[in-house]
């Protein structure tokens, strides 16, 4: 039984102007102790896909979903008491995801204190060991600091010892490398890498670069207006990929240009969140695009455990 | 260390207001009336008695020299002779200025207490009922005249039921019967000195209503824009990230989210206690409370200016210290003042 199994999630959250369609149909399923990559342009309901399984969509949202299970026990009922216990959150910024006016002391120790009976001594031991767990070289120090004293990187780090501090086994991280140096950003992949091994964590990795997905990610889910359309193994999904949108991603890359070429961005954007799509949501920006692709949802393509949404014959990908 | 400097640069920032409203209170007090020294010199005064005036309030000295004494004066606390009663100003001041700060400071204490938890609470339950009602009490508590508020509060706790003190500062059967010993003039401390437990609990007690009335408009507002700044940090990321790491609702608003929102409220108080301090005259007639309100406006109407400039002198001293303590309270809830 996978750790994370959703089929055919949709959230909408109402507005004045009608029913945003953050995620429309998402389906994952995430294996114990893997890295699980979600990658898709901005607003394609990456983020609203992870906040919906940690149970912290906005006000009024709808979920609905065929299954929506972390470890057999449905997320519609048990969000609340999963959080913070079980699932944790890597947010982007970590700037932004620590309290400004609080010092690390107090912000790991509040965590620790919500859950683990320990005394103080104790927590703030277990607190400098979680942060020298993530790589942060003078643990004390840093716990005396305040968040606008230390480095981007630094501050992701601490960000990551907060989730490690609620036992949580099961980490979402959103965009965890985005604010950061490119550098930093792979040392920040390498210690997710090194915490998935030491402690057997499992990771949604939500990422809008290939690159992450290639260097951290064991398998990966493309979002496209906020639907799943083609899931596997990485090596499947960058080397052999079978929906056009993940070839136009992959193409869009620095080094897939020849040297001195221009970027090859994907033209056109993502149909507004508000509409309805029909047919494939692709097909206005798909180079491959046919008659039928607007009209009627694509079949479900399969070569083993990677399966892509597409009206393209298998053969053709 | 940043910390440090960011107290001094206030401080001495402090001491410059001081000065600059003791050289307006010279102007004031010395300069712009026609002859202080006739005024000084009482009702009906002989040339010689203006003279003596004259020489005693040093004003043929040219005017640098009269603002340096007036400052030494001034600094040592010589605050000099009411025109009016003839009586020491300082001995005056001793009796009054505890009983109103006695109030300053609850009313101050209570509109913290009463107005920022409430803001909390409504922003937490923004929209519902708790919000609604918050609203509409803190919008009661603003607009309500203070004498009217005395006299609610009076009617309901003293007359109808009883439970408090109508007005004054301690019972007669303390005051008259077995009087405390004089030593700092606040009643709860002395009462404290002289191990009168019965004594400090009447001093409490009257102290409720009047304290009650002046926190009313300062909590009020202090809700409501504790409320604003509330509701603006719950959307921040932290806060969501607060949630996601399982920390318990109670301990993210007061915990997390209320330090970031204090600043509007901590402001607010500040001014609220300096209006305590002279601008509760009615509600010092009204529970016949021996404060500076009453001393200074009686003064005011009798054009008596070293009476004036010296409540003027020991209310602006007061207010300075009470925003250095406000400054220092947001350096320390807020790493982040002390950089800017
Ligand atoms: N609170 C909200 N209210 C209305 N629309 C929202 C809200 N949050 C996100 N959306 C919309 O939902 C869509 C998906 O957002 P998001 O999940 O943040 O995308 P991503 O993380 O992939 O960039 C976007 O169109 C976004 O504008
Ligand atoms: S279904 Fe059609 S439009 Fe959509 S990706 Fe496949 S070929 Fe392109
Ligand atoms: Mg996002």
């Amino acid at each position: 039984m996978p750790l994370i199994d959703i089929r055919d999630l949709s959230v909408s959250i109402p507005t004045p102007d009608g029913d945003v369609h953050a995620v429309r149909s998402v389906s994952l399923e995430i294996e114990r102790g893997e890295i699980h990559g979600v990658i898709g342009e901005s607003g394609c309901g990456k983020t609203m896909t992870g906040m919906a399984v940690l149970g912290l969509v906005p006000k009024g949202a709808r979920i609905t979903a065929e299954r929506f299970h972390f470890d057999g026990e449905d997320l519609r009922e048990k969000a609340q008491s999963l959080r913070g216990r079980h699932i944790g959150l890597i947010s982007q910024d970590p700037a932004a995801a620590l309290n400004p006016v609080l010092s690390i002391a107090r912000q790991m120790d509040d965590v620790i204190r919500a859950h683990r009976d320990l005394p103080r001594k104790a927590r703030r031991a277990e607190a400098a060991s979680l942060l020298a767990a993530t790589g942060l070289p003078d643990p004390e120090r840093v716990l005396k600091s305040y968040p606008h004293q230390l480095s981007g990187g630094m501050q992701q780090r601490v960000v990551i010892a907060q989730a490690l501090a609620t036992g949580a086994d099961f980490l979402i991280a959103d965009e965890p490398t985005t604010a950061l140096d490119v550098s930093v950003g792979a040392q920040v992949l390498a210690l997710l890498r090194r915490l998935v091994a030491e402690r057997g964590l499992t990771v949604l990795m939500i990422t809008h670069d290939m690159d992450v997905i290639a260097e951290a990610c064991d398998r990966a889910t493309v979002l496209y207006a906020g639907r799943s359309v083609e899931t596997g193994p990485v090596e499947a999904v960058l080397n052999r990929p079978g929906h056009p949108y993940t070839r136009a991603l992959l193409a869009a890359l620095p080094d897939a240009a020849p040297h001195g070429a221009r970027l090859a961005a994907i033209e056109g954007s993502i149909p507004p969140p508000r509409s309805a799509i029909a047919g494939c949501a692709f097909a206005p920006r798909c180079p491959q695009a046919m008659p039928v692709c607007a009209a009627e949802p694509p079949p479900e393509r399969v070569r083993g455990t990677h399966r892509w949404l597409c009206h393209l014959p298998e053969d053709a990908a | 260390m940043e910390l440090l400097r960011y107290i001094l640069r206030r401080m001495i920032l402090s001491a410059f207001v001081v000065v600059g409203v003791t050289f307006l209170v010279f102007i004031v007090a010395q300069v712009v009336p026609s002859d202080p020294a006739a005024l000084y010199a009482g009702p009906r005064p002989t040339a010689e008695q203006i003279e003596k005036a004259r020489q005693e309030l040093n004003l043929d000295a040219p005017l640098p020299a009269r603002f340096a004494t007036f400052a030494g004066a001034m600094a040592s606390g010589d605050f000099g002779i009411s025109y009016k009663s003839r009586r020491l100003i300082a001995e005056d001041l001793r009796a009054y200025l505890p009983a109103t700060l006695e109030l300053a400071v609850f009313s101050t204490g209570l509109a913290l207490l009463i107005g920022i938890p409430l803001g909390v609470v409504a922003a937490a339950r923004q929209g519902r009922w708790p919000d609604r009602l918050g609203s509409l009490g803190s919008i009661a508590a603003v607009a309500m005249p203070t004498f009217f508020l005395a006299m609610l509060l009076q009617l309901v706790f003293a007359q109808w039921l009883g439970i408090l003190p109508l007005s004054g500062r301690l019972s007669r059967e303390i005051s008259i019967a077995a009087p405390l010993p004089v030593v700092t003039n606040f009643a709860m401390i002395d009462a404290l000195l002289a191990g009168r437990l019965d004594a400090f609990v009447d001093a409490v007690k009257h102290l409720i209503l009047p304290a009650l009335t002046l926190a009313s408009y300062p909590a009020g507002v202090a809700m409501r824009l504790t409320r604003s700044a509330m509701i603006e940090i719950l959307e921040r990321r932290h806060v969501v990230a607060a949630r996601a790491l399982g920390l318990s609702e109670p301990r993210i608003l007061f915990g997390h989210a209320l330090p970031n929102a204090m600043g509007p409220a901590l402001t607010v108080i500040g001014l609220s206690f300096a209006y305590a301090l002279t601008g509760a005259v009615l509600v010092e007639i009204i529970f016949a409370w021996p404060g500076l309100g009453r001393y200074v406006s009686e003064a005011i109407l009798a054009k008596d200016f070293p009476v004036i400039a010296a409540v003027t002198m020991v209310v602006t001293i007061c207010y300075v210290a009470m925003n250095l303590l406000i400054d220092i309270a947001q350096a320390l809830v807020d790493p982040r003042v002390a950089l800017s």
